[in-house]
């Protein structure tokens, strides 16, 4: 059996770049929008990158990508569930 | 003045769950014990499916349990006891699931304790989240209980439960073979199951206990919600759903019997599972595994399930789709003398559909005439509703004179559609926004709803028998909502790509490119006559024809077509385009070409080029419409597009288009040349193929990664792909610049080079799958071709053209090709039209939020900014925010020493009126401000003193007091 090779997901190209944000800066974005966690678009904690990031269920992640319509970058903000097995 | 009459409440809940035993007997009106339902006097028999006690449907007649009226009984449930259990279908799955996770002995949830806690606690947690229970974790509880093996409590042992479709359950054990498991049975097991475990597996024990799932009490629904019908020969015919109780009672009822009389075991199991399957078709008739319950007909019976889903059930067509009033249909003509934001309205139609008008000081002499007219004269009324609320129907007054002398304000008159009135008309299939608009109405005559030609591409009509749906908005809300929103101006851009997806169509294109060509010159009379149609001197008062220069003066003064076009554009429209039919040569000469494909529009006159479709067609980018739209609003924009279509008509009118056989005919040396064309396109085909057979790989170049077989494909193919384009080009040579035909195809009118190679040249290569023709018979496409035959003949090619006909193996074969092209569109609508319902259905409720984030209806973020960028489509030119291009253009066409001259005088007289009016402005708050707080001060100190001195207050309730202001007279003087 071939050893499965680590890569670090978060330096593949096709990978935008995340964020895992603090207790404060969580609090601050929900505050902007005002909205609850559970109101954000979800991500897996299994997720490839989620576990890259170190983010664990209830934590918020920035993404940061680069957009069809806009040159600028464009956050999108995840919010970690916890995986059931 | 107006009160509602009207009580309003909130919902503060909705609870749904299962009916249990109690309940089912508690809002039972009657027990049902007959299977009967009238007697030889046609009257409900007492007990029987019919009971007048489960509310009435007879009109006049009234209901024995709550006394109301047809109209006011909402009718009343019965019941039937059952003589034996019963499992309802729709649960059958989840009484599995629950019954394999449960202990056969003791009924506990076959989880350790501590197992059972972090679930619970998951549950809890998402409870409080989501205010409903987690799917997810009841699925894994499922699937960990069904692991046990021994109970954790009680220490029986698990035995493994079989379902066999859809409502027979067996239980397996190793030694003994399988055993079923009887309703009753299940019925005890459920029973005993302890609350806290119910709500661990996601039921919640209050609402909806699993084993309330098991009948031992049916309620028959009352009979309003199946009405028997009366038919003309006055024989009764029975709702289905009727049908299936006669059945139930009937069973339940020799069970019950057999079961008294003590009958064998065998009989009372078959009797019982008779009375499952029927009660289980009285729920869904569609169930797989067992036949579906039959009228005597043979009609398969339509019962509870089936009332309720898919495209005929009650949801899609009684409650999303339900038919609505202030409606109208019918065919559409054309009528390009009306306004794009007008319909045509028959009069017919006018006097039914009517608009609630309030009456007031300022309408009311004019609502007393349309009384007075009544219903039946076109502009009248139908109904008025007094200020008590009642209404009023003309049609039966006989004296209107007497009601239009009562009439005063606060009165509402229901009138009848007049011109002017906004209107929604919308055309199936409704697959944009487009596809709803308002119109303005004008009343014609005839009785077809009449349409300008140049909204069709929104709506996708045509005038070959469609039909149209009118709405009429109610309230004065509605109507400003179409006015602002829904008028077809408001759509001449399309939200798509901020382009126009209106323009002209057809002959206004082939019209256009007659009129701005070069050729077509005006004297002053026809000159006159255009610009009066393009309604230049009403838009523009201050335009006289002396503003034109002709082009020739002697012997009287003649106009070009595109002088008359250049007076509809606005003043300062810079555009240039290349037209259509632009030849791409290699250094393109722009305004000197010598097609005169270049458009250019300096300052709102036409100089060079000839508009076609590119600049003026629907849906084309870049277009004129859309400069002048992005320019000077979408009212502009209509006029526009009214008036050039008006004019063009106008021109078309005169020019005449049409054609005929003879324009396709190619006849003489160009016929043979395109016969030589065919020949030479033969051998060479032939030669590949006897290469092909010969294995010749210098004649026959074997392409890479094909076999040898495709790529003689391939190079015939090419070839006979070469051969029809030389022909076409030859027959194009041969019917020249001139034809209508060709001024159509050049334009963009309709149909293009190939059609008209087809036409007068040859019909080309037939495919299937894009494949030459290769199926039939084995190894030949028909009978008429030796086996193996790889000509282009036998394989489909067809040589003819549609002027000279097609012989009958061609013939053939161009249905073939044909066929495939009339399948390929009917899959392409039905698979379309379900995904377009899928994403409809899922994105529906999304909106673009205050602080710009899209949200579903849970108000969940979907989207941080819409479209990343927060910008409406609508609203871009063609994705961009900015043309650069066009401002480019436009700067340049500035007059570079005028801006100078005004440049030098601006600043100074700008800096000077700034000036002014600082200078004004700061004095006048200086002034002002402290003037007021003077006073108000003084005011102040005055009242504090008054206060001291006399110790009353000097303002009491918000008042100054009257003492202090005789205190303040005192002393002030």
């Amino acid at each position: 059996m071939t050893k499965k090779r680590k890569i670090d997901v978060l330096l593949h190209e096709l990978v935008p770049k995340h964020h895992l944000l603090t207790k404060e800066e969580s609090q601050k974005l929900l505050e902007k929008f005002k909205i609850s966690v559970i109101d954000l678009p979800q991500m897996s904690e299994k997720d490839p990158v989620a576990i890259a990031v170190g983010a664990k269920e209830g934590d918020i992640v920035k993404i940061i990508r680069d957009s069809h319509t806009t040159v600028k970058f464009v956050n999108y903000y995840r919010y970690i569930t916890k995986e059931k097995v | 003045m107006s009160y509602s009459f009207s009580r309003t409440k909130m919902i503060e809940k909705i609870k749904f769950g299962l009916l249990s035993p109690d309940e089912i007997r508690k809002m039972s009106a009657a027990r049902i014990i007959t299977a009967d339902t009238y007697d030889e006097d046609g009257l409900p028999i007492p007990s029987g499916l019919m009971d007048q006690r489960l509310g009435t449907i007879e009109p006049g007649q009234r209901c024995q349990t709550c006394g109301n009226l047809v109209s006011n009984c909402m009718g009343h449930f019965g019941h039937i006891e059952l003589a034996r259990p019963v499992i309802h279908v729709g649960y059958a799955k989840r009484v599995l699931k629950v019954l394999r996770s449960i202990c056969p002995e003791c009924s506990r949830l076959m989880l350790t304790d501590e197992e059972k806690e972090g679930f619970r606690k998951d549950q809890v947690k998402h409870r409080k989240m989501f205010f409903e229970g987690d799917e997810e974790v009841a699925r894994l509880v499922f699937k960990r209980a069904r692991k046990a093996k021994v109970c954790p409590y009680c220490g029986a042992k698990k035995k493994k439960i079989i379902i066999e479709k859809p409502t027979t359950f067996y239980e397996e054990e190793e030694a003994k073979g399988s055993r079923r498991i009887t309703p009753i049975e299940i019925l005890e097991r459920l029973k005993k199951m302890n609350d806290n475990d119910l709500r661990i597996l996601g039921i919640s024990p209050e609402n909806a206990r699993l084993e309330w799932v098991i009948f031992t009490v049916l309620p028959i629904p009352p009979v309003c919600a199946r009405p028997s019908i009366t038919l003309d020969s006055g024989i009764r015919s029975e709702d289905d759903l009727t049908h299936k109780l006669v059945d139930v009672i009937r069973i339940n009822q020799r069970l019950r019997e057999n079961i008294d009389a003590g009958a064998p075991h065998l009989i009372v199991e078959d009797l019982w599972e008779l009375l499952q399957y029927h009660i289980t078709t009285y729920f869904d008739n569609q169930v797989s595994g067992i036949p579906p319950a039959r009228h005597r007909s043979g009609r398969a019976l339509r019962t509870l399930t089936q009332r309720l889903k898919g495209k005929e059930g009650r949801f899609r067509s009684n409650l999303s789709g339900k038919r609505v009033d202030f409606s109208a249909r019918s065919v559409i003509s054309p009528n390009p003398y009306i306004s794009i934001n007008e319909v045509g309205v028959p009069q017919d139609v006018a006097k039914i559909l009517t608009i609630p008008t309030n009456v007031n000081d300022w309408n009311i002499e004019e609502m007393k005439q349309l009384v007075l007219n009544g219903p039946h004269i076109h502009p009248g009324a139908n109904y008025i509703i007094r200020n008590d609320r009642r209404r009023i129907d003309l049609r039966y007054v006989k004296n209107r004179k007497m009601i239009a002398d009562i009439l005063a304000p606060g009165y509402t008159v229901e009138r009848h559609l007049n011109r002017g009135d906004l209107v929604l008309f919308n055309r199936q299939p409704s697959l944009h926004r487009m596809s709803i608009m308002a119109h303005e109405v004008k009343i014609m005559d005839g009785k077809t709803f009449r349409l300008n030609l140049t909204v069709c591409p929104p709506y996708n009509a045509d005038f070959d028998g469609d039909e149209m749906n009118l709405h009429v908005p109610q309230s004065e809300e509605a109507r400003t909502e179409a006015e602002l929103l829904l008028k077809v101006q408001e759509h001449i851009l399309s939200p798509r790509f901020g382009g126009p997806i209106l323009g002209g169509i057809q002959d206004f294109i082939s019209s256009v490119f007659q009129f701005t060509s070069k050729d077509s010159l005006y004297n002053k009379k026809d000159t006159l006559k255009l610009l009066f149609l393009g309604e230049i001197f009403d838009s523009n008062p201050d335009f006289s024809l002396d503003d034109l220069k002709p082009v020739i003066s002697d012997p009287e003064p003649i106009y070009s077509g595109k002088q008359i076009f250049s007076t509809l554009l606005p003043d300062d429209l810079n555009i240039r385009i290349k037209s259509k039919f632009c030849k791409k040569c290699e250094v393109c000469e722009e305004e000197n070409c010598q097609y005169d494909a270049y458009v250019v529009i300096k300052n709102g006159e036409l100089i060079t080029g000839t508009i076609d479709e590119n600049s003026f067609g629907a849906m084309q980018s870049n277009s004129i419409l859309q400069r002048i739209i992005k320019d000077h609003g979408n009212a502009r924009g209509r006029e526009f597009l009214d008036n050039a279509t008006r004019m063009l008509l106008y021109v078309i009118r005169q020019n005449g288009i049409t054609m005929g056989l003879d324009e396709v005919y190619v006849k003489g040396s160009d016929y043979e040349v395109i016969r030589k064309i065919l020949e030479e396109a033969n051998n060479e085909s032939e030669k590949l193929i006897k290469a092909f057979y010969d294995n010749d790989t210098k004649v026959l170049k074997r392409a890479p990664g094909r076999s040898m077989r495709e790529t003689l494909e391939l190079r015939i193919r090419q070839v006979l792909a070469e051969a029809r384009k030389k022909a076409e080009e030859t027959a194009a040579h041969y019917i020249g610049d001139e034809a209508h035909s060709v001024i159509m195809t050049k334009s963009g009118a309709r149909g293009n080079i190939l059609n008209l190679g087809q036409m007068s040249a040859v019909v080309g290569q037939q495919a299937i799958r894009g494949e030459r023709i290769n199926r039939g018979y084995s190894s030949r496409t028909l009978p008429h071709f030796k086996i193996n035959d790889l000509s282009p003949k036998s394989r489909g090619f067809v040589e003819s053209s549609y002027r000279n006909g097609l012989n009958p193996e061609e013939f053939f074969f161009h249905a073939m090709g044909g066929r495939e092209g009339l399948v390929d569109t009917a899959v392409r609508t039905s698979t379309s039209g379900y995904m377009q319902r899928r994403l409809v259905n899922a994105l529906q409720d999304m909106v673009i939020e205050n602080d710009g984030t899209v949200r579903n209806s849970d108000k969940n973020i979907i989207q941080f900014n819409f479209g990343d960028d927060s910008v409406n489509p609508q609203m871009t030119d063609h994705g961009a925010a900015v043309n650069l291009d066009v401002l480019l253009l436009k700067a340049k066409s500035l007059h570079v020493d005028e801006i100078r001259e005004e440049l030098k005088k601006l600043p100074i007289e700008t800096k000077s009126v700034v000036k002014e009016e600082k200078v004004k402005k700061k004095p006048a708050k200086e002034k002002k401000t402290p003037k007021v707080e003077e006073e108000e001060i003084d005011e102040a100190s005055l009242m504090k003193s008054y206060e001291k001195e006399t110790g009353k207050n000097a303002i009491w309730r918000g008042k100054t007091t009257k003492g202090y202001l005789d205190w303040k007279k005192e002393k002030m003087g």
